[in-house]
């Protein structure tokens, strides 16, 4: 298990920041039909900002478990992705051709965006979790390495 | 175009990567690596790909540092302090021939920008006006990666997806 990191400095700079990564991280996430970002950028900052809190603060008992428990999600967004195409497919088109998703009262640019923002959100959450992932168990294996020596 | 930035941004880039390469310790190889990518991510961003060089920047010198330093903490500390071996003779050769035929073949490429290089006439045009119209996206790198090269981006998705299930089947993640 990786400890908390035992300074005032860190722990107050990382209890500011943290939350306006993750609120940055959104916006970047939501904002990539307007501006540069989009799912990988967002996914991966949001990723770094529970990296970031693990490192400050530790993992204990029950956050370590949430942890591990929202890990083992780790294909759900590839499934929301694959999910968006499969609409599409059930929508009577091709695999990933936004034009064919079933929202009623919506017309076709606007269902092709929506579909774009559907099929970022599962880009992000799957490059969210999987960064956060790896970094874990490097981290278990670390500990590991460390007991035995 | 001026001058005045973008040259000591290359120098450094140089500067930088044959410093990563060189230096003994890997703990600063990978801090210098990471500069290397947010210099990068500036070049990217004079070049105009501000999407490339937003993923340059928090990808290269961001996660990748991350794991880099998570790495080699995993590590013996004899292992931290590399010895290189002197270059052979044939590296010294080859190289420079190298560097020297890429540069002759870099006199070739399309000018920066030009509306007449082989990458701006095939399919560029069509997405540019188009992206509005087809999908009420004004930023078309988003439209190109999500809807219309939407299945490229599904594979690398999933090649992301096999390398985080690697690391946790390779890692003993199941020990946590």
């Amino acid at each position: 298990m990786i400890h908390a990191y035992d300074s005032v400095i860190v722990f107050t700079l990382g209890r500011v920041l943290i939350p306006v990564m993750q609120l940055f991280g959104l916006y970047v996430l939501f904002f990539g039909q307007y501006g540069p970002g989009g799912g990988f950028v967002g996914g991966v900052i949001l990723g770094t900002s529970v990296i970031l809190s693990i490192l400050v603060f530790g993992l204990n008992e029950s956050s370590g478990r949430l942890v591990s428990r929202v890990l083992h999600g780790d294909g759900v967004g590839l499934l929301i992705f694959a999910g968006v195409g499969g609409l599409c497919l059930i929508g009577g088109g091709a695999f990933l051709n936004y034009a064919d998703l079933e929202f009623p009262g919506l017309d076709v640019a606007s269902r092709r965006y929506l579909g774009i923002l559907l099929a970022q959100i599962g880009v992000a959450v799957d490059v969210a979790v999987t960064s956060v992932s790896i970094v874990l168990s490097l981290a278990v294996t670390n500990e590991e390495e460390d007991s035995h020596v | 175009m001026t001058f005045s930035v973008e040259i000591p941004l290359l120098i450094l880039l140089i500067v930088t990567a044959a410093g990563a390469i060189l230096v003994k310790d890997l703990v600063s190889a990978v801090f210098i690596l990471g500069s290397y990518s947010f210099l990068l991510a500036l070049v990217w961003a004079w070049l105009g790909a501000v999407d490339v060089a937003f993923v340059e920047a928090v990808v290269g010198a961001g996660l990748a540092t991350i794991l880099f330093l998570l790495t080699l903490f995993g590590m013996a500390p004899k292992d931290i302090h590399v010895h290189r071996p002197s270059s052979s003779w044939p590296a010294l050769i080859g190289l420079p021939l190298l560097g020297g035929l890429l540069l002759y073949a870099a006199g070739d490429l399309p000018e920066l920008g030009n509306p007449a290089s082989p990458a701006s006439v095939h399919v560029s045009p069509f997405y540019l006006e188009n992206s509005m119209q087809h999908t009420r996206t004004p930023n078309v790198v988003t439209s190109v990666l999500m809807d219309y090269r939407a299945f490229d981006t599904f594979m690398e998705t999933v090649v992301i997806f096999t390398a985080g299930v690697a690391c946790a089947l390779l890692l003993g993640r199941h020990r946590v």
